[in-house]
């Protein structure tokens, strides 16, 4: 089967085919990077725009280099500085951008749903970059990929996700990912940083770190924002990292030898994972972000290049 | 000058009517109720065969944005609005800017309406001072201006000793409170209902229980005070068990719910159409299952809209951040009598006491009745017209309904008040 979407919205709305293409087009596209001339033609002469609402260096920055060694031109649009200062509403900004008919826009908000606004209101190829605490897609495939380079495959494998499961589109997007194909996954944190009724996503809940990280091949640790702790979530950032965070004790002492750690950064080193395990041999942290990359060209080369574009 | 409706199905819950009957209305009373009553001359004769006529319908909570948001509705084209969706009398709620909160623009209200008003407006006053939840409004001037009821809807009045004194306060005017029963603070920065698909989408939720707290506290105060408490816009199971059993122990309260808290629920939040966003949210099945239940054993005392116009710009970005509300003067009773009514789940002599003699009950307005002597307003249904719903030719300023595109069996034929025949 080939792609056949306008728009990578979310996770949810995948096939577990629609997925592994995804995963299957950024593995053979990860060689690029160690080229010594990183430009292939696929995306000549198409226009991509980063249209980012929110601050965001690693995700912004990971489809800026995606798009310019796949030869397309790419023009960052951000928030701060731009018309959205002067008042402009998102859908009129939106379409402003797709007047200059760009043939994609990569999209990050921080509202819930934006991404898939802003699919229905443009012609052109939409990509979900991060909506508020909805969905991540592109994060979630780098994410399988890395954990596919890793463990060889998908099915039967358990993960558990750590953290803020409540604001985090990342935990949703994977969630989904996981789910169809094949993993189990455990979510684990406060209760306060548990949205109700999660269980019927098909996960399973831990409010304990301990149980959570038992024989699981992958720990997915999340970044806690810092301002849960106003919004009364939890006590202080001392007390979640004492019951939450990751420290080489905890891990040697519940988890697999073999187990990855996970982390989608950027990393509150200190808060939930202590430096040690961070930057220690379980950890793939900046593997993931290798891989960002290649899944992001993987995703402009599937949307934008596939309808009588060039090759990679 | 006179009016005579003939051969359709009067449906008079006030007076136990259901059967085919003429209606005789003289200048802007009805006059009487019989079979094959002669036209007096020059009488106006309306055929209403196959058609069902009932007591003017009453909408006590709307939004009709005059004066300060013009440019989302006016007193004339809300108005025009309910006389196209077969009411022929709204009461408007006090978040105008300036808000209704002193008798001037009460006045004001009241002059728009007189002018070039469609239907009956009644006002309803604000409870504090500009919704600010800190001073109680002038209220008994209000009242004297003509307001039927007091309410800061669209805000909970949350210090629950200043609304204890509105309540005394407004004991000897015999409107009552209606309360828009929010708690700020479990309710605070959500956009939907709490719940499976608020967790699904990453969306701010606001909890069952934001409603429920409140209910009860108002029932609370309501008993404390002997006051008669309204609650506006009910959505959840939790709150329609409360009244019932506030209204066993014979505590004065009374509920309405909206035609949209009945036909929807939070999955219709999915595609984030902002359309689908008001307060209360979009509730759980099982929220929109206790509700019917309770407006069918009387529970819950009347159906409103709770019409809410937002222009288009207010309602197509980003879903968290778009404006709370829907229209439905238009759609209300298309929607009951197809997806209510046409099942056999409500009977219609149950919807029409619902939205005529109840709500005239309930806020001591004219109507709700054809009795000999009542006001002339009538609203005669057509059970059998088969229409789409299509907001571009809404009589009403906005068109921010999630109705649009609806097939449905059943709308109001012909809208009179006064005795003159207000729509078509």
């Amino acid at each position: 089967m080939g792609w056949s979407r306008k728009d990578l919205v979310s996770m949810q709305e995948l096939e577990a085919a629609e997925i592994l293409m995804l995963v299957d087009t950024a593995a053979s596209l990860q060689e690029i990077a160690g080229r010594e001339i990183k430009k292939v033609p696929a995306l000549r002469g198409k226009t991509i725009v980063n249209l980012f609402y929110e601050s965001s260096t690693r995700t912004r920055t990971s489809f800026e280099i995606a798009g310019k060694w796949l030869s397309a031109d790419v023009i960052n649009f951000s928030a701060s500085g731009s018309s959205t200062a002067k008042g402009e509403s998102f859908i009129d900004t939106a379409k402003n951008i797709a007047a200059m008919s760009p043939d994609v826009v990569v999209v990050r908000h921080s509202s819930a749903g934006a991404a898939e606004i802003l699919a229905r209101a443009l012609p052109c190829s939409v990509v979900n970059a991060g909506d508020g605490a909805h969905e991540h897609p592109t994060q979630a495939l780098l994410d399988l990929l890395t954990i596919r380079e890793h463990k060889g495959h998908f099915e039967g494998l358990s993960v558990a996700i750590v953290g803020d499961i409540a604001h985090s589109r990342v935990a949703r997007s994977n969630i989904h990912g996981m789910r169809k194909l094949g993993m189990t996954v455990t979510v684990a944190g406060p209760p306060t940083l548990i949205p109700p009724f999660v269980q019927e996503l098909g996960v399973k809940v831990s409010y304990r770190l301990e149980d959570a990280i038992r024989d699981v091949d992958v720990i997915m640790m999340l970044r806690l924002q810092q301002e849960r702790m106003t919004a009364g979530l939890i006590p202080s950032v001392r007390e979640y990292s004492r019951y939450w965070g990751l420290t080489l004790d905890k891990l040697v002492a519940h988890a697999r030898p073999d187990v990855l750690i996970m982390h989608p950064g950027p990393v509150n080193r200190g808060v939930e994972l202590s430096p040690e395990v961070a930057d220690g041999p379980y950890s793939v942290i900046l593997d993931q972000v290798a891989k960002g990359v290649a899944v992001r060209m993987g995703v402009l080369f599937l949307l934008a290049g596939s309808k009588g574009g060039g090759e990679a | 000058m006179s009016l005579l409706i003939r051969n359709g199905r009067v449906v008079d819950p006030a007076a136990s009517v259901d059967g085919v009957q003429d209606v005789l209305v003289a200048g802007d009373r009805i006059e009487r109720l019989g079979r094959e009553l002669p036209a007096p001359d020059g009488a106006t004769v309306v055929d209403a065969a196959g058609k069902v006529v009932c007591p003017g319908f009453i909408d006590i909570h709307v939004h009709l944005r005059e004066p300060g948001f013009e440019y989302k509705e006016t007193v004339a084209s809300g108005t025009r609005a309910a006389a196209a969706g077969g009411f022929t009398a709204v009461c408007c709620m006090a978040n105008t800017h300036p808000v209704n909160d002193n008798r001037s623009i009460t006045d004001y209200i009241r002059a728009r309406a007189a002018m070039d008003g469609a239907v009956r407006v009644y006002p309803i006053g604000a409870v504090t001072r500009g919704l600010g939840g800190k001073e109680l409004a002038e209220l008994a001037e209000l009242a004297e201006a003509g307001c039927v009821a007091f309410s800061d809807d669209g805000k909970c009045v949350m210090n629950a000793a200043l609304y204890r004194r509105a309540m005394e306060y407004t004991l000897p005017f015999g409107a009552p409170v209606i309360s828009h029963a929010e708690d700020d603070h479990l309710a605070d920065g959500g956009a939907m209902h709490e719940g499976v698909v608020s967790t699904e989408l990453g969306m701010p939720g606001v909890p069952a229980a934001a409603e429920d707290v409140m209910v009860a506290r108002d029932i609370l105060l309501a008993e404390l005070t002997g006051a008669h408490l309204h609650i506006a816009h009910l959505s959840t199971a939790g709150a329609v068990r409360l009244v019932r059993e506030a209204k066993a122990r014979g505590v004065h309260v009374t509920a309405e719910v909206t035609p949209h808290h009945l036909l929807l629920t939070d999955e219709a939040v999915r595609a984030f159409d902002a359309n689908t966003k008001m307060n209360p949210p979009l509730r759980s099945r099982r929220d929109a299952e206790a509700l019917l239940e309770g407006l069918l054993d009387g529970t819950i005392d009347c159906i409103a809209t709770d019409h809410a116009p937002h222009a288009q710009s207010e309602k197509e970005g980003e879903f968290d951040l778009a404006a709370f509300g829907i229209v439905g003067l238009e759609t209300a009773v298309g929607l009951l009598l197809d997806r209510l009514v046409r099942p056999g789940i409500l009977p219609l002599p149950t919807l029409v006491a619902r939205l005529s003699r109840d709500p005239a009950r309930l806020l001591g307005l004219p109507g709700g009745s054809l009795a000999p002597g009542a006001p002339a307003d009538l609203t005669i249904l057509d059970p059998a017209a088969e229409w789409t719903v299509d907001p571009a030719r809404f009589e009403s300023r906005s068109r921010n309904t999630p109705f649009g595109g609806w097939r449905l069996t059943g709308r109001p034929w012909k809208t009179i008040v006064g005795g003159r025949i207000a729509w078509p």
